[in-house]
């Protein structure tokens, strides 16, 4: 906006504010509508809705699929999607920054005098788009079953009860929230744990069965599944065993 | 025509209403008056002193420009959402404990014993998606009004920066009832941020109060969620409602103002 500009809208708006009515009574009235209708629709949620409570956070569990507040689902989607280990802090912190950079500046950058939305074809598409994107993300987010899935093909020789056992184990150790901490081929996070894609190159199962007994922290500990329930356990070594 | 009518009686003496009167020099001359006179006086007190009758006038008699409609609400009632958290967040807190092992008990507690206590932390935990909603309704409502245009981009600034405190709130809240959903989401929440540039892995070394997630990371959190991000919400709540004062708000874009054709002169 040039200085013309300013002043025209400046004039523009005085004239409209001189026209218009004083807040006390007429706005307040809207505005204290709306206040008891979103305090009813908060009330309802809670009395329909309520409040669970779910089982007591236990550091040690080794079946807990983590899930964020729906709105998050979004962000929980981009992380789904990009894959690659060396992409993965763009789509975590990347992106949102930019895109909360991008949103913080926007006053700056879109500097037309142009107010009408329907007039300003590239800042309302780009709107709607947004609006479109985020809630398709956050639909994909909350449909996803599990983030927790290692997308991985068995090795070609295993057969029979390995097979079966080499899944098995996959499914454990994509449920135990491992991938929370490590990146097992294209699933996961960077860190802190180390990466386990080829972790039997270094390791013998046994090894691996000593780490998840006994592991540094924050690594929980699978002592209690391996004495609970030993098949779960040695699927789990089986499978981490199985990548070289 | 004209029509001719008889005047109306007048009413009987003992059934006409008296006229008020003014107190006059001896005094206010019933309760009433008197509650009155008293009220009266603790305003002009306060103001003498204060002189925020000014400000008030300021807030509630400034006017609203033609066309004001509903989707002008929005922020309202965003700033209503948050009161509501913020006085039921109080209730919350007379009762929740932030340390690892009382946290979930004292949670069980409330849902299960305390009186209302469910439905106090319902409302806690829906308004916030409430909230959410909300601000971003008001968010989109002046984005596409262009609102954030001239005199107002430092209005947007502010609301960004609210945006960004919302999420911060919705966030450290997640982890406090402590069981498993929230314990396990959290870890995944921050180690995400930790794995930011530059900053990140201090920013979840400052979260986690250390390198792990320990017996201080809950209180940590419970104190940014309580104190810290609605603090910096609620001055800033501040200053985007003054700069809303200050400058008005937008009239909506397809308004335009009819000119008085005496007041244009070069018009040919
Ligand atoms: C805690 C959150 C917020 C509260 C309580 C709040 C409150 C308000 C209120 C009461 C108004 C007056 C007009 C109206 O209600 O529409 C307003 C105007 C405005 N808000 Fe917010 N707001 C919040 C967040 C935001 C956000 C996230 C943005 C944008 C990023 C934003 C940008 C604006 C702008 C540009 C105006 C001026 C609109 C106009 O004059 O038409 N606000 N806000």
């Amino acid at each position: 906006m040039n200085q013309l500009e300013k002043e025209e809208y400046l004039r523009e708006y005085a004239l409209l504010k001189a026209k218009g009515k004083p807040f006390f009574p007429y706005a307040i009235a809207k505005d204290s509508a709306m206040a008891v209708i979103t305090l009813i629709v908060i009330i309802l949620m809670s009395l329909i809705l309520g409040a669970e409570l779910g089982p007591k956070a236990d550091p040690t569990t080794t079946t807990y699929v983590p899930r964020p507040e729906w709105y998050f689902f979004f962000l929980f989607e981009v992380l789904r999607i990009i894959k690659p280990p060396e992409f993965v802090p763009m789509a975590t912190i990347g992106v949102p920054t930019l895109c909360m950079i991008l949103l913080f500046l926007l006053p700056f950058y879109d500097r037309s005098a142009e107010r009408r939305p329907e007039r300003r074809p590239i800042a309302t598409a780009a709107g709607i788009l947004t609006i479109f994107a985020m809630a398709y993300l956050t639909f994909l987010g909350a449909n996803a079953g599990s983030p927790n899935e290692i997308d991985m093909a068995p090795p070609a020789d295993l057969k029979g009860a390995a097979l079966t056992e080499w899944n098995q184990g996959r499914l454990v150790v994509a449920q135990s929230g491992c991938l929370a901490c490590h990146q097992i081929g294209e699933n996961g996070n960077h860190g802190p744990g180390p990466r386990l894609t080829h972790i039997a190159r270094n390791l013998p199962a046994a090894a691996i069965a000593q780490t998840l007994r006994n592991p540094t922290a924050p690594m929980p500990s699978f002592q209690r599944l391996s004495d609970t329930e030993p098949e779960k356990f040695n699927a789990m070594v089986q499978f981490l065993g199985s990548l070289k | 025509m004209p029509r001719f009518r008889l005047p109306t009686p007048s009413r009987p003496a003992a059934l006409q209403s008296k006229a008020k009167r003014p107190a006059g020099a001896n005094g206010p001359s019933g309760p009433v008056e008197t509650a009155a006179e008293g009220g009266i006086h603790v305003v002009d007190w306060l103001d003498e002193r204060t002189s925020l009758s000014g400000g008030l006038r300021w807030m509630m008699f400034r006017k609203v420009p033609k066309g004001t409609n509903w989707f002008y609400t929005l922020g309202s009632a965003t700033m209503f959402a948050f009161l509501s958290q913020a006085v039921t967040g109080i209730f919350l807190a007379m009762y929740y404990d932030p340390s690892p092992t009382r946290a979930y008990e004292s949670v069980r507690y409330i849902v299960n014993d305390a009186f209302l206590g469910e439905f106090v932390r319902g409302m806690h935990r829906w308004g916030s998606s409430v909230m959410v909603i909300l601000i971003c309704l008001h968010m989109a409502r002046t984005f596409f009004f262009g609102a954030y245009k001239y005199p107002r981009e430092l209005n947007w600034v502010i609301g960004v920066a609210l945006l960004i405190l919302t999420f911060a709130m919705s966030f450290t809240g997640y982890l406090l009832p402590f069981d498993q959903r929230s314990y396990w989401a959290t870890i995944v929440g921050v180690n995400i941020n930790g794995t930011g540039p530059l900053v990140g892995p201090y920013l979840s070394d400052f979260l986690r109060a250390g390198p792990e997630f320990g017996a201080t990371t809950l209180s940590r959190f419970y104190a940014i969620h309580m104190m810290l991000v609605p603090g910096l919400i609620a001055a800033l709540m501040g200053a985007h409602l003054y700069l809303v004062a200050k400058l008005g708000t937008t009239a909506p874009p397809w308004m335009r103002a009819e000119r008085e054709k005496s007041l244009i002169e070069d018009e040919v």
